[in-house]
């Protein structure tokens, strides 16, 4: 085929090859095209662009590529021809086309190829993961089949060992009944020379007593110097069938009598265990019966007790009366209840666990251990209680013990006295602060009252004032020439009622020359005239003046304020005044018109 | 005067009256009073016969195959009856006389192998036998002759070594050779519980007295002479667990020293003293409200024989030595007997008021006094007599 490695042939060779080429078929052409493209990448890439065609063989150049496009689908490039014999000419917008389609083309396999990668890389990683978690399952099951192995072993070895000593303890306890055999069969024996030997004793006790008695060498006596009495004085008696008849009936009575005495005893024992199991019993009612008048979930436990109680009860009387006897039935029947009563106390003490092991379960261990804490703090407080109620005690013992060791009358009254006269002392003084305090919150009261009072008055003469100078001023209103376009559209900016508007209208020319006048001083000393002197209206004329140097939409601003607090003050509510702040919103207006409020809202509650 | 069978009687209020009795050829073996004080029992060699002689009438009577045996003969306690432990043809017979007059009441046969003593209740209803020591068993008769209950513990060891039965009549303690008390109740005559008796003291709750000996020399008392007089000696609380001294029994030779061999209730049933041989230098003392131990006292000799008080719970205690201790549940002392040399206090035996004591030595015997001052028991003044 050709030297495809040698990339430094020299064009027209390339070239030539080319186009010797172009007549072979198109797959080989294809083959070798791709070839050709997959060496230069690593090598003269640019030198391939320029292998390909150069300035000589542009012509063919065109026509392979267009052959190769076409079979590829593409657009043909040239333009369309004219006629057989005609130079095609070379379509320049097909040929962008081209390249263009051939572009996206190359994008798509290299996005193609890229995901191919990913994916690849992926499904190698995949495998190496799943190969580790392979070779490490292997190792697992081996290891656990050793285990397995091991335990197998242990167990066996075990068992051995639990048949080994099996068999120990029996020959053990066969050695032992052996042993118990020989004993016994050695007692018997023992027994049986034990027998012949006393016997043979027994004889010779005899033999010897009857030779030395016969001997008679001393006499068996007694000396006595005289008779002693008998130790109940009385005199003794003969032996007859009387005296023992006599003898037999003592000894009954003796006996009857201890019988008797621990049959007491045992009465005894049992009349309390008795009480004392009925109190058990009524305790015990008592404890769950309060469960049966709240409704709760566990219904079961009430009809329990429901008809514990309703068994009890008509036999309750009748069974008390009966306290004294003993028989079956009634020993029967309280057992029964006492049991029936302890059931179903076990089982409620058994729900009230669970319910706290429930809760605990959630909160287990905080709620532990804060109860702990809960606990010893609780102890520690009611320790040094404990130590000041101690303290406490001992300080009274020793008073009360000043007071009843009274040596005279005297000292002992003057001591109460004295106690008394503390006393009264502290009372008196807290009396007199007390007086004190209530003269000052009197006079507080008055002033307050006073305050308002003034309010009210300085209020009326403002209003008046005012409407003195707006009648002025509307006398005044026909002597000005009407405003520029100007005022007009500030007025326009400003809501109200067309009186209002007319009225700042007015006023604002009125204003002007004030302000031009450097009227700020004159504006306040004006407001000040009218109004008297209070701290409220005070702050209220310093609020303006601080206002009035700002520029005319301030001042405008504030001179809806001044017609509206007459507005508002005739209507009486305070609520005017918050909208009197939205419009106007420096803090200055803000300020004063709050100062405003309060004394407002002052004069409306001190009528 | 066992060896020429001769008994001898005096009178305490009238120094001439005297009294005689000669056994002659008989032989004298055991002699003692009946509880009437007009009788003397004397019981002839070999135990041939029991003779009763009468100090009122000056007759005899007899009693014939006495049982010779470790406590053939219990008088009750209000002096009625007379039980007599008899063996006829190797059979066990027990007859029960009336002391007024001396006429048999009843007699019957016991189901022991080789009966080895017999003891009333204090209320003179009940009379327990038990059986030798080859065999564990305790028979408890009625006074009229019938078996109320056997008892028998284990088998095929050594069985019963002392008896004792509380003052109330309701607990009847048995103490074997194994080292244990048996406690059985009067009503159903079954086991209430067992007291152990070993070595080591573990219980937190007992407070183990261990006497002390208060050497004048050093720490250590290294005495070069011996000291003319026994040192003054102090009880001193040991630490529980403490262990006490044991002795270890020779066991191929007769009576070994095992078992509880000394058993005693205090007049108020509430506690009981007790001593294992096998520990023989310590007392232990139960409390039988709770049915535990509650005081071990350890003394520097073995302990010969302990007594309670008759009026209250008092215990005196003597050990051979020159000292006498006594406890109570407020505390215990050691009380040293004045004189010069040595007087070995070998036996007590306290007075029925609990106001004396009387301490025998082998040939002597001196009277302890108790004063009983406000608060302070057991200050004793000691007078002494031969």
């Amino acid at each position: 085929m050709g030297d495809w490695m040698t990339v430094t042939d020299p064009e027209s060779k390339n070239i030539s090859q080319y186009t010797s080429e172009t007549k072979m078929s198109p797959s080989s052409l294809y083959s070798q095209q791709v070839l050709c493209s997959s060496i230069p990448l690593s090598k003269n890439v640019h030198s391939f662009f320029s292998a390909f065609c150069t300035e000589e063989n542009i012509e063919q150049s065109i026509s392979y590529l267009d052959q190769e496009l076409t079979t590829f689908g593409f657009p043909s490039l040239y333009e369309e021809s004219k006629g057989k014999e005609t130079k095609r000419e070379l379509n320049i917008v097909a040929v962008l086309n081209c390249m263009n389609e051939l572009l996206i083309l190359q994008r798509k396999n290299l996005l193609a190829q890229e995901n191919v990668e990913t994916q690849n890389l992926k499904l190698g990683s995949d495998m190496d993961h799943l190969q580790n978690c392979y070779a490490k399952l292997k190792e697992q099951l081996e290891t656990s089949r050793r285990e397995m192995i091991g335990l197998q072993e242990r167990d066996r070895q075990l068992q051995c060992k639990n048949r080994n000593l099996h068999q120990l303890l029996k020959n053990e306890k066969d050695e032992v009944q052996k042993l118990q055999n020989i004993i016994a069969s050695r007692a018997t024996q023992y027994n049986h020379d034990m027998k012949r030997k006393e016997r043979e004793y027994n004889k010779l006790k005899e033999r010897l007593h009857q030779l030395v008695m016969n001997k008679k060498d001393r006499k068996i006596a007694m000396e006595v110097l005289n008779y002693v009495g008998r130790a109940d004085g009385k005199r003794g008696s003969w032996r007859t069938g009387k005296s023992e008849a006599r003898n037999e009936d003592e000894m009954y009575k003796i006996l009857l009598n201890d019988y008797e005495y621990r049959q007491k005893q045992i009465l005894m024992e049992n009349a309390e265990l008795k009480k004392v199991l009925q109190q058990m019993k009524k305790e015990m009612i008592s404890l769950l019966s309060p469960q049966k008048q709240k409704p709760r979930e566990r219904a079961d436990d009430s009809t329990g007790t429901v008809f514990s109680d309703a068994e009890e009860d008509p036999g309750e009387l009748g069974r008390e009366s009966m306290w004294d006897l003993s028989c079956e039935t009634v020993r029967e029947q309280l057992t029964n209840s006492i049991r029936k009563q302890w059931r179903i106390l076990k089982s409620h003490v058994e729900k009230l666990d669970n319910q706290v092991s429930k809760v605990h379960l959630e909160g287990f261990h905080d709620e532990d251990v804060i109860s702990r804490q809960d606990h010893e703090e609780e102890t520690e407080k009611l320790e040094l209680e404990i130590q000041q109620c101690k303290e406490m005690i001992k300080t009274q013992q020793q008073l009360l013990q000043q007071l009843a060791t009274a040596c005279d009358d005297d000292t002992t009254s003057l001591l109460r006295d004295c106690y008394l006269l503390e006393e009264k002392e502290r009372l008196k003084e807290e009396w007199s602060l007390f007086k004190e305090q209530k003269k000052n919150f009197e006079k507080e009261r008055r002033s307050f009252t006073e305050a308002a009072i003034r309010l009210g008055l300085e209020r009326k003469a403002f209003e008046e004032e005012r409407a003195s100078w707006l009648k002025q001023q509307f006398l005044n209103m026909t002597t000005f020439d009407h405003q520029n376009s100007e005022n007009v559209r500030l007025s326009s900016a400003f809501s109200g009622s067309s009186d209002r508007d007319n009225l700042t209208v007015h006023s604002r020319p009125r204003q002007k020359p004030f302000r031009v006048s450097g009227g700020s001083p004159v504006c306040t000393s004006k407001l000040t005239k009218s109004l008297p002197a209070s701290p409220s209206t005070s702050d209220f004329c310093q609020t303006r003046s601080c206002v009035s140097e700002h520029s005319s939409i301030n001042v405008l601003n504030v001179t809806p304020e001044e017609t509206k607090p007459s507005q508002a003050g005739r209507e009486g509510a305070s609520q005017k005044w918050s909208v009197a702040s939205r419009p106007a919103s420096q803090e200055g207006c803000c300020g004063c018109s709050l100062t405003y409020t309060n004394s407002h809202a002052e004069k409306d509650d001190l009528p | 005067m066992y060896k020429r069978g001769l008994v001898q009687v005096w009178s305490l209020e009238q120094p001439e009256w005297h009294c005689r009795i000669d056994e002659g050829s008989a032989g004298l073996v055991a002699s003692c009073w009946s509880p009437d004080g007009r009788h003397i029992l004397n019981t002839t060699e070999f135990h041939l016969r029991i003779t009763v002689w009468s100090l009122c009438t000056k007759s005899v009577s007899y009693i014939k195959y006495p049982k010779a045996c470790q406590q053939g003969i219990a008088f009750s306690r209000d002096g009625r009856y007379l039980a007599v432990a008899e063996r006829r043809d190797c059979k066990d017979y027990v007859s029960i006389f009336v002391c007024s007059n001396w006429q048999l009441l009843r007699h019957f046969d016991t189901d022991t192998q080789d009966l080895a003593g017999i003891e009333w209740a204090p209320n003179g209803c009940v009379l327990a036998v038990w059986d030798t020591c080859l065999e564990y068993k305790v028979l408890l008769y009625s006074l009229d002759g019938r078996l109320l209950a056997a008892y028998c513990a284990y088998e095929w060891s050594l069985g019963i070594k002392s008896v004792a039965w509380s003052p109330s009549s309701q607990f009847l303690a048995v103490g074997s050779y194994d080292g244990k008390v048996r406690i059985l109740n009067h009503v159903t005559w079954k086991m209430l519980t067992e007291f152990g008796h070993p070595a080591a003291v573990g219980d937190p709750r007992v407070v183990v007295y261990k006497e002390a000996e208060k050497s004048p020399r050093g720490l250590l008392g290294r005495p070069t002479c011996p000291p003319p007089r026994a040192a003054e000696s102090k009880y001193e609380i040991a630490a529980v667990p403490a262990t006490l001294q044991t002795l270890k029994p020779a066991a191929d030779r007769a009576n070994p020293k095992i078992g509880i061999g000394a058993l005693a209730f205090s007049p108020d049933s509430y506690f009981l003293a007790t001593r294992n041989d096998n520990v023989p230098n310590a007392v232990w003392v139960w409390d039988i409200q709770k049915l535990r131990l509650f005081v071990v006292l350890e003394q520097l000799f073995p302990v010969r024989s302990f007594q309670w008080d008759p009026q209250q719970p008092r215990l005196a205690i003597c050990s051979g030595g020159s000292k006498v201790y006594l406890w109570s549940p407020a505390g215990c002392v050691s009380v040293q007997v004045p004189g010069e040399g040595d007087f070995q206090v070998l036996a007590l035996c306290w007075h029925l008021s609990g106001d004396s004591l009387a301490l025998l030595s082998k040939d002597h015997f001196c009277l302890c006094f108790l004063e009983t001052e406000d608060g302070d028991t057991a200050r004793g003044k000691l007078g002494s007599h031969t």
